[in-house]
């Protein structure tokens, strides 16, 4: 191939989740949404997978990695970090009317989104992370290639070969217990596992780049999506209540008087022998 | 308006005739919803030669079973499954549709989900129904494990719900005879499928897999050096188990990530897990606080891995770990003997 | 193989690499670094409490400002800290408490001398610290410095994270020569500036590199290692005895470090404790101990463990900080490059002041520069005004002051036990900051005291006491 004519590259859309680092995520008791102030925000860690491999593609191919981010004004800061990685191009959608969005919301404003964007160019890929670590549904980037109709690998942990001109793309997806090739047509949407690859050191010119980067930022009034369809008015799913998981009984401390490990380690043993060695299993 | 949707569905993941455990263990909880709604428990098979898989789910108490039979149905491929899945949907007007939270499970949930416009709670670990609503009550963990949430589906059918593998348990197959069988056809022509399987590729781990086995015993970076987690492994061995570890030992090198268990590892649930040289990080928590027994092995008394243990030994892993292999191995002994007399 | 290694092969496998495509993803990356910025006026290397007031204070001055931090934002590799007194951050943050994230304004001051079962304590209480302009708050250092990136970044000055500056980057030979920017260890990772800030805290290898510092040994630090504990709902108001959302810091004293030259600490945050120690690192290792064992037999004291019952550990944080001052301060400044906060040793260690020196000492660097910057001139010469300022201030002043406390305490640890009335009343004076060097409010103190004939006698060995502790 002949990347230097410039006449097969790719252009790729990934779509990030600004997400809070720790587990120390509370919910609002009055609204049953989650409360995200004081919490380090980060790039979705499946997200951020997902863009190396977009980059590493591009590197590879030629052309162009957009980034988009649905959420509170606030997410800019995981865009112009995605910048900072490499990427071309970063835009937001950020909406009052978005907020509340499940997951069948979500993918209707993000398809909007990528629907305007390819009116500008055309897009080849979409790559997403496996799930994002607060909500774990593992839904948007399915819901998208649905509403697009595009082809859907998910947990792809490597891609073996892309091809511009064939329009076609193969990869490996993760199954539980071993992996299975695929061959699909392009456009295609991927989700990507971990393993898919490592995330770059960036050179320091992107880094300053991610920050004097202003990200492009994409309302209602620019995507013209049916208002019915949005926020909490477009989500069928509603958190009902919520509730602390039981905690475990107070444990036995073994040994506290004085024990040798000898006999510590047979009193461990008298606890679990009979509840563990199950004969001929 | 039409008729009110009706019946549970549940998706019997199956390839080859082989299927899912998590399929009949949806079976077994499906039953108890559709009892408790007043409504008909069904299976749903897509594939090709399916007739010997659509018998069995009788045996695990369907009242009716609907079905695909084509070629292009198999192997799985997300593209053919919810073309089926969403065809028989619209066709049948299920009330709610249960399926695994397995690889196939996830792929394929969002997808139907999103062409029904309909809600889908992932990864549930507990349901119920509101009998006066006709609503499904879908519990899952959210935001880390720490908080359990109960989600609904408003005015949409059907409800969604992905269950995790191992949460019910899996129940008896019954001689049952088959009954009725509803037969949809897949209105997909080979040309339309943008998607090739060209090979899997099956890794048995030669040790099995983390999230499937009954005894774990897992390091942290409190054992120290690489070689200490060595006896990690021993007591593994001597256990019958698999060698589990925090994220501080995967990422010291001590071990690969198949190993890791919590948040960004495996979540098990096995009958032992002990934690040798594990704090306890939040995130290592949520993906071992479900295990039936938990050992804590540590040197600090204030690490919050002893808040979850059953049993709790204040000690250096690395002298205790050997000293309980000893232990386990004579105690082995002596029930093999005992198990043969 | 390892797993990079083995990634480049694959990538290698996937793509014939061939000159011509290395070139075009070259051109890729020279056409997408096009329109960045170059070269800054100012960079300041590290994000703590010092390198954040200079680039806010920087960037409001309308000097291009490039900070540069190794942690994953301003904040995450700062663990102490922990009392933020309200005069120095207003200097540089005025009305800083409407917005920053604070846990509770501090309303008494104690300092608990710990014997082996008892304690002698002594405190001051006044609620006009309740209100603004306040005297001090208790803050968590890695939540309040994020704040302040913020602030600089919305004041103009750009932040590049998780990146380590290794070097300096300098021109010309002998006393021309200067730093024109720095290297870190990014690919294209040369940036020039016109000066650079070091604010990258305690043992800065570049500060020595560069010749501004000798090498430190472990009896110029200390080591401090501090808990944040979580109690249950009310439980600071009642135990410490205060209202809702006022905060008290205790400074404790004697066997808290097990008599090693050193403090322990309780502060209130909102809903946690934090309970820390430092101990000289030469100590510690000349007597064999952990610090986390001095901690906990520190929480174990019968005079602190009321206070901690019930208390779930949720952080455990460890820091060196220098411990050396006025005699450990390096030379400031030299053609092109600026020393500030820990890097310069600007540390209170008997007021555990650190984070209000280095902020000022961040805004006077952040002063000088922009100085410089009107006259084009970063040369040495120009620079010495830093040096200046800090000499004016109470920064080097008190550092000056404090120069031979170590050996004081060393020697006459019991002082304290003697006259915790004295301290009290000297208290009401010297926990008040506000920047009037101490050594004018002890003058004050004494004069007061010595209106009072019956206290006479004591008053020798009260000023002594001061001299250590005040």
């Amino acid at each position: 191939m002949n990347i230097m004519e410039g006449a097969f590259v790719i252009n790729i859309a990934v779509c990030l989740k600004q997400v809070p680092d720790t587990s120390e995520v509370r919910l609002d008791p009055k609204t049953n949404t989650l409360k995200r102030e004081g919490i380090p925000s980060i790039i979705n860690p499946y997200d951020a997978h997902a863009l190396e491999e977009a980059l590493t593609l591009r590197d590879q191919v030629g052309g162009q990695v957009i980034v988009l981010s649905m959420g509170p004004p606030q997410a800019v800061q995981s865009l112009k970090k995605a910048i900072s990685y490499g990427a071309d191009r970063a835009i937001l959608l950020t909406d009052r009317v978005f907020a509340g969005s499940d997951t069948l919301a979500t993918s209707y404003i993000l398809t909007g989104a990528l629907q305007k964007l390819m009116q500008e160019e055309p897009i080849d890929l979409i790559l997403c992370g496996k799930q994002a670590i607060d909500g774990d549904t593992a839904q948007v980037g399915p819901g998208i290639a649905s509403r697009l109709g595009w082809p859907l690998l998910t947990y792809v942990s490597k891609v073996e070969k892309i091809s511009p001109q064939a329009r076609e793309i193969m990869v490996h997806r993760k199954l539980e217990e071993g992996r299975e090739v695929l061959r699909a047509s392009l456009p295609a949407l991927l989700t990507v596992v971990k393993e898919i690859n490592e995330i770059r050191y960036a050179p320091l010119p992107d880094l300053i780049r991610g920050a004097t980067y202003a990200v492009e930022i994409w309302n209602n009034e620019d995507l013209h999506l049916d208002p019915t369809q949005l926020g909490l008015k477009g989500s069928p799913t509603w958190v009902s209540k919520t509730g602390t998981p039981p905690l475990r009984e107070k444990g036995e401390m073994l040994g506290k008087d004085q024990a040798s490990s000898a006999q510590i380690a047979s009193l461990l043993a008298e606890r679990l022998i009979p509840d563990i060695v199950v004969p001929n299993r | 308006m039409a008729e009110h949707p009706l019946g549970i569905w549940v998706y019997i993941e199956q390839e080859k005739g082989q299927v899912a455990p998590v399929s009949w263990e949806l079976m077994g909880e499906g039953r108890r919803l559709a009892d408790k709604l007043g409504t008909s428990l069904s299976g749903v098979v897509l594939g090709h030669q399916i007739d010997k898989v659509i018998n069995r789910v009788f045996a695990y108490g369907a009242d009716s079973v609907y079905a695909i039979d084509d070629p292009l149905l198999e192997p799985y491929r997300n593209q053919t499954h919810s073309h089926g899945l969403v065809q028989l949907c619209r066709d049948h007007q299920p009330e709610i549709l249960l399926m695994g939270a397995t690889t196939t499970g996830r792929d394929l949930s969002g997808s139907v989900a999103t062409q029904l416009a309909t809600g889908l709670t992932a990864d549930c670990t507990e349901l119920d129904i509101d009998v006066e609503k006709r609503k499904l009550l879908q519990t899952r963990p959210a935001f880390g494990g720490n908080i359990l949430a109960t989600i609904l589906c408003r005015d949409r059918w059907p409800q969604m719900a992905t269950v995790r593998p191992r949460v019910f348990p899996e129940p008896e197959a019954q001689k049952a005879p088959s009954s009725t069988v509803v037969r949809g056809k897949l209105s997909l022509q080979p040309k339309d499928v943008t998607v090739e399987v060209i090979k899997r590729i099956n890794e048995e781990r030669k040790e099995g897999y983390l999230d499937g086995t009954d005894i774990i015993v897992a390091g942290g970076r409190g054992l120290g050096t690489k070689e200490n987690f060595q006896l990690v492994h021993n007591l593994a061995q001597a256990l019958g188990g698999m060698a589990g570890a925090s994220r501080p030992a995967v990422e010291s090198g001590w071990i690969s990530y198949s190993h890791q268990v919590g948040q960004t590892g495996y979540s098990v649930r096995p009958k032992l897990y002990i934690a040798a040289g594990i704090s306890g990080a939040i995130q290592h928590l949520v993906g071992m606080q479900n295990a039936e027994i938990i050992v804590a092995i540590n040197k600090d008394p204030d690490a919050p891995i002893f808040r979850v243990a059953t049993y709790g030994i204040i000690a250096d892993a690395a002298e205790f770990l050997p000293i309980f292999t000893e232990e386990v191995k004579k105690r082995m002994e002596g029930k093999a003997v005992t198990a043969k007399a | 193989m390892s797993q990079k290694n083995k990634k480049k092969q694959d990538i290698a496998l996937a793509k014939e690499s061939s000159p011509s495509k290395d070139k075009a993803m070259k051109d890729k990356k020279l056409e997408r670094w096009a329109s960045i910025p170059h070269e800054f006026e100012a960079i300041v290397v590290g994000g703590g409490p010092a390198g954040l007031s200079a680039a806010y204070t920087l960037a409001k001055g309308g000097v291009k400002t490039l900070l540069i931090e190794r942690g994953d934002f301003p904040g995450s590799k700062n663990v102490m800290g922990g009392v933020l007194y309200s005069y120095p951050t207003a200097q540089v943050f005025p009305d800083f408490w409407k917005k920053a994230p604070l846990e509770r304004p501090i309303i008494e001051q104690r300092a608990y001398l710990l014997a082996e079962d008892s304690a002698i304590t002594a405190g001051f209480k006044d609620n006009r610290f309740f209100e603004e302009p306040y005297n001090n708050f208790t803050v968590f250092r890695g939540r309040f410095d994020k704040w302040m990136a913020g602030e600089a970044m919305e004041a103009g000055a750009l932040l590049v994270s998780e990146t380590v500056v290794t070097d300096l980057l300098y021109e010309g030979e002998g006393t021309g020569k200067k730093v024109v920017g720095v290297i870190t260890n990014r690919e294209e990772g040369t940036v020039r500036g016109h000066v650079v800030l070091l604010c990258e805290g305690a043992n800065s290898i570049l500060a020595q590199r560069a010749g501004l510092q000798e090498d430190l040994s472990p009896g110029d630090l200390a080591c401090a290692v501090k808990e944040v504990i979580k109690l249950p709902k009310g439980a600071i108001e009642e135990r410490f005895n205060v209202e809702k959302g006022q905060g008290v810091t205790i400074e404790l004293l004697g066997e808290a470090t097990l008599g090693m030259f050193g403090m322990g600490w309780i502060y209130t945050n909102k809903d946690t404790l934090s309970v820390g120690v430092g101990v000289m690192i030469n100590e510690l290792s000349r007597r064999g101990l952990n610090p986390n064992t001095v901690l906990e037999k520190m929480k174990n004291h019968p005079a602190l463990r009321p206070l901690l019952v019930e208390g779930e550990t949720v952080e455990y944080l460890a820091k060196i900080i220098p411990e050396g001052g006025y005699k450990q301060v390096p030379k400031l400044y030299s053609n092109g490059v600026l020393v500030c906060g820990d890097t310069a040793m600007l540390v209170n260690g008997v007021h555990r002041e650190g984070s209000n020196l280095a902020m000022t000492s961040g805004k006077m660097a952040a002063e000088t520069v922009i100085e410089a910057k009107a006259k084009g001139d970063f040369s040495a010469e120009a620079l010495k005004r830093y040096k200046e300022r800090l000499e004016d201030s109470f920064v080097l002043k008190d550092l000056k002051k404090y120069q031979n406390v170590s050996g004081l305490m060393q020697t006459n640890p019991h002082f304290f036990t003697v006259y915790p009335n004295m301290a009290r009343q000297a208290a009401q004076e010297l926990f008040t900051v506000n920047n009037v060097p101490k050594k004018e409010k002890q003058k004050k103190i004494i004069r007061d005291i010595r209106k009072k004939r019956s206290l006479t006698q004591i008053a020798g060995d009260l000023y002594r006491i001061w001299r250590t502790f005040g």
